[in-house]
Order: C-alpha cells, then structure tokens, then sequence
C-alpha cells in the first residue's frame, strides 16, 4: 500500500504542483492518476520513488517513509515505465530487460536467462533477444519497457503515460495485454494518463487530479461514470457518461434468438430461402463473419457466397460480456439483430436493441429501488 | 620515386629513431588528453559554473601558439629545452582543451529522459555515467578525438623548429641543405600517420558501438 500524507510539492518559483495530498493507493490493483496537463499527476507519480521530493509531508511505501530508503535501493525495489520506453539504445533488447537485477547484483548469465524467460510474458518473440531497441516498434519497444520494468519482480509498478506514443490499434493491444499481466502478476500499479478512456478501461480505481495539484475525486470507473463528484470531474470525464457506464454492468443472459445462418461457400440461391428481414448471417466453421442481403444478390443462384459480398458492419458480443457491448453489437448489425458469441468465438444468437434496452430498463429500475431503499 | 627509396635507405637508422619518437609523441598525449579530458568534461557537463570555468580555461589554453608552449614549458617542468617530454605534455594540454568541450557537448546531448530513465530505474549517478551516459556519447566524444589526433600529427611537426628529435626533423633537414626529398618523404610520412590515427579511431568506434550500425535500416 502506498499512501500520500497531506504531501506538497512546491517549487522554487512558487508553482505549487501538488496541494496536499492525501490519498491511499491499494496493493494489487491499478490505480489511474488521470488529470489536465499541469494537474501535477506526473510530479505525484514521481514522488514515490523520490525523483522528485516532496516539499512537505510523507509518502509511506508499506508503512516505511520513502525519504528514510536510499533513493538507488528504493528505485530497485520498483519497476518504472516512461513514454517512449526509455530504453537504452546501446543495450540489446535482453540487456535492456536484464538491467535491474544486474543493479541488484545478480550474475550477467542469471539475468540474462531470467530476462529471456520475461520476453514470453510480455508477448514478444525471443528471436528480437539480441536485436537493439532502434530495430524495433514503437509497440515492441513498449513491451519491452514493461519486462523491464518487472524484471525484478518488484511489487509496485509506477507507468507514466506509457502508452501514449503509440498508435491506437497497438495501444488498445498493449492495454489489453497489460490486464492480462496484471491478472497473473497482482502488482501494486500506479498509471498516469490524461487519456480518460485509458483510465477507466485499466484502473481499478481511478484518481482525478485537477489543476493546482489536487485531488478531485477517487472511485472506481463505474462510480465515475455515474456519480462525478463536481462540474470538474464530469466535464473531464466527458460525453456518453451514460452509455460508457454500460461497459461495467454485465448484460447477464440475454434472451437470445437463433439464426438460420448460411455457410460460407454455399450457393446464393440457400441465402433467399434463410433469409429474414432481407438479412442473413454468414458463418465460416460456426465463426460469424458477416451479414449478406438477400434482396440485392442477382440471378446466379448457384454460384457460392464469396466474403466480399458481405457487410461487415455489425460489432460482435460476448456472451459473458457487458449490457454496452450487447447494445453496440444491436445498433451496429445492418440486420438489426446483434451478434452474441460463445467464449470460443462461435456463433451464439442474436439480440434485439429493444430488448438490451429493455435489460438496461429493468436494471436502472433495480438500481433506483435499491437507492431509495 | 628512386630518390626517395634512396634517402629512406641512407638514413634508415636516423629515420627509424625518429619514427619512433613520432610515434610515442603522437600517442601518448593523445591518450593522456583524452583520459583528463573525460573527468574534466563529465564535471562540466554537471553544473553550469563548472562548465563555463572549465570551458573558459580549455578555450585559454588552445590560444596559447605552439611555440610559445614549446619553449615556456621547460622553465615550468625543469626540463632540458631539447627534450621530447616538452612537446609531449605541450601536444596533452592542447588534445585536453579540444577535448573537454566535445566531450562536455557529447555528455549533454544525451537526451534528458533516457538519463532519468537510468536514474528511476536505480543507476547511481556514476553507474549512469558508465552505463548509458558514456555509450552514448561515444560516437560524438570520438569525432572530436580523430580531429585531435590529426592535430596533433601536424603539431608534431612544429617541435622540429625548436630541435626535437622526431620526423619533422626531415622538413627543417630539406630547407637547410635545400633538398627537396627530405621534405616530400616527411610530408609523405605524416599524412600517412594522419590517416592510420584517422582510420584506426573509425574502426574502435565502430567496435564500440554496434548499437548504432544496428539503428541504421
């Protein structure tokens, strides 16, 4: 547990970066320092492993006060992650890995051996081991940051803005990859963004911070989403409050209906007859993959169903997923219908927007009761 | 082309003793300029007031003419005029005042966010140095220094105006009995050493930095 004790960190201008701080960070779970340019989150951030010292007040790291542990002892002792990865350039992707325990005294062999292993977890192949960071992604380089950062199995992991230098298909993949991280290794991580959406698809709890340095409100994403604390807080968190919310409420077992699907391959002239509502879903080894017009397909009966006749617009639900997804999965699908999957990826049924509203309905209606009660 | 074969075989006993001394006065203040120049440079690249005393005082030095340095320097060390060391400590304090700057400039135009890197990640300041810091500035630090070491060929030569006994005794030899195959073979000579010392600084860097070879697609 890491916990900010009325900490001020002013600057010899005057600026004050942070404004008395107060606040407890939770061993295992993410918690997300999110805020404006200049809120002072970063500063926060940097405070826990004494790059920066604060001007008054304590930091306890587990009970000890960071200002009492030697600064190179303490920053061993927790994996950092910067934008851009910070990697050295004259270090091979496994020396860059193997740094930490190398500090930490461990033999040149062993660290290398441990950092090969580490390549695995993190998603990159071993083959890039002795590559330079110059010859690698941005993605790949980030990856490599974060085995790094884990090198020494440290419990607290501090990430600031680590992936905000990177494309959007290759963040929301390092994104997802780090929960998954998270859900094997339980660290205690602190994560810096001012991507709002990042904050709520990682943190367990989320910290806004506003201009000046302070603490505006702490709660976890759905509580965010649905109770801002001040004007402050849902103007940063933003549009479609509601509709994000739906992303942490489970749909549950929707009512799902079946579809004559036709298989990819299978003449046109099946479509016509399976069809409904003009639409019919394409399947390729029970996979959905599209939907085909059945009004549009011409004289040919007996040719086959190519992929490129489909449309490819529709979102596909999990089965286990949430009440949003559910909802994206109605509103996208050309049909109308929405696309539930198995676990698998295999076709599972279809759901109305009617009736997931119907669902959000009834479980609006639950929670209201509850908070009257 | 005979005469010069001619010359070299007439006086290979003079010339070899010369090459020698050459050699060590190229050398050695070399190194020696590099290895004061490092620390100074690393502490100019720490604080801005060390960085403009040192600057200042490696500036002053490299103004000092030559000759002038040649001829000072044996009242100041006690040595005999006509001594090799002379110009060796001379051609050292001219490689440091070339050097502290580039090197000064090198460790700076390490990029501030990779340094703190190495610090929040647990380099001490001098593991930092050794580490990431140096590397990285290698590539800049070592263009300086075949810059110095082409210098310090050519100063070389300077030495024999006041009678030291290396190759440059072959320019002063040529114009006092006016012959010109002293002259053409020294000059020979000293441009072949300036591109061994140019070539061979090319080749360690290259060695040193695989990292680099490795960014280039």
């Amino acid at each position: 547990m890491i916990r900010f004790n009325s900490v001020t960190k002013r600057y010899a201008d005057g600026g004050v970066a942070v404004d008395s701080l107060d606040l407890v960070i939770d061993s295992g779970e993410i918690t997300v320092l999110v805020g404006p340019s200049g809120c002072g989150k970063t500063t926060t951030l940097r405070m826990i492993n004494r790059m920066v010292e604060p001007t008054s007040g304590h930091i306890l790291l587990d009970g000890r006060d960071v200002t009492q542990i030697k600064p190179t002892e303490l920053r061993r002792g927790i994996g950092y992650v910067i934008q851009q990865a910070g990697l050295f350039p004259n270090y091979t992707v496994l020396d860059n890995i193997a740094t930490v325990p190398r500090l930490l005294g461990k033999t040149r062999r062993a660290a290398r051996r441990q950092a090969l292993e580490l390549l695995g977890k993190v998603g990159l192949d071993p083959a890039l081991a002795g590559r330079y960071p110059a010859q690698l992604s941005g993605g790949q380089q980030q990856r490599v940051g974060v085995a790094r950062a884990i090198a020494a199995d440290p419990p607290v992991l501090l990430m600031d803005e680590p992936f905000s230098a990177v494309d959007p298909v290759v963040r929301q993949q390092l994104q997802r990859d780090l929960l998954q991280l998270q859900a094997d290794l339980h660290k205690t991580i602190v994560f810096v963004t001012h991507d709002i959406d990042e904050a709520i698809t990682l943190g367990d709890r989320i910290a806004v911070m506003r201009n000046g340095g302070r603490l505006a409100q702490l709660a976890a994403p759905a509580e965010l989403l649905s109770r801002p604390a001040d004007t402050f807080v849902a103007g940063f968190v933003g549009r479609d409050r509601g509709y994000r919310a739906l992303g942490f409420a489970s749909a549950g077992h929707l009512p799902l209906h079946d579809e004559a699907v036709l298989r990819i391959g299978e003449p046109r002239g099946a479509a016509r007859d399976r069809g409904q509502d003009g639409w019919v879903l394409v399947v390729q080894d029970a996979l959905p993959l599209g939907w085909l017009r059945t009004t549009a397909l011409d004289d040919a009966a007996d040719d086959p169903v190519t992929p490129e006749m489909l449309n490819l617009g529709g979102t596909l639900a999990d089965e286990s997923g949430t009440l949003r997804e559910a909802l994206d999965a109605a509103l996208s699908a050309p049909s109308g219908r929405g696309v539930v999957v198995h676990e698998d990826g295999t076709f599972a049924g279809t759901v109305t927007a009617s009736e997931v509203l119907a669902r959000i309905e009834s479980r609006a209606a639950h929670l209201r009761e509850q908070a009257t009660r | 082309m005979t005469a010069l074969w001619d010359y070299l075989r007439d006086n290979h006993a003079e010339i070899q003793s010369w090459a020698v001394t050459t050699l060590w006065l190229s050398l050695l203040p070399l190194l020696a300029g590099l290895a004061l120049a490092l620390p100074a440079g690393w502490l100019a690249a720490r604080h801005a007031w060390t960085r403009d005393t040192l600057l200042a005082l490696s500036g002053a030095l490299y103004t000092i003419p030559s000759l002038v340095l040649f001829l000072v320097l044996p009242e100041l060390l006690g040595t005999r005029i006509l001594s090799a060391v002379n110009v060796g400590v001379a051609l050292t304090i001219y490689v440091f005042a070339l050097l502290v700057r580039t090197i000064t400039d090198a460790l700076t135009a390490v990029p501030s966010e990779l340094l703190a890197a190495a610090t929040a990640i647990g380099h001490s300041n001098l593991q930092r140095l050794w580490a990431v810091q140096l590397p990285v500035a290698t590539p800049v630090i070592a263009a300086g220094l075949r810059v110095a070491a082409v210098s310090n060929v050519s100063l070389i030569s300077v030495a024999s105006i006041i009678g030291v006994s290396q190759l440059g005794q072959l320019f002063t030899l040529g114009e006092s009995t006016e012959t010109l195959t002293p002259i053409v073979l020294g000059l020979i000579f000293f441009v072949v050493l300036a591109f061994l010392y140019d070539g061979a600084i090319l080749a360690l860097t290259r060695v040193l930095t695989p990292w680099r070879k490795a960014a280039r697609p």
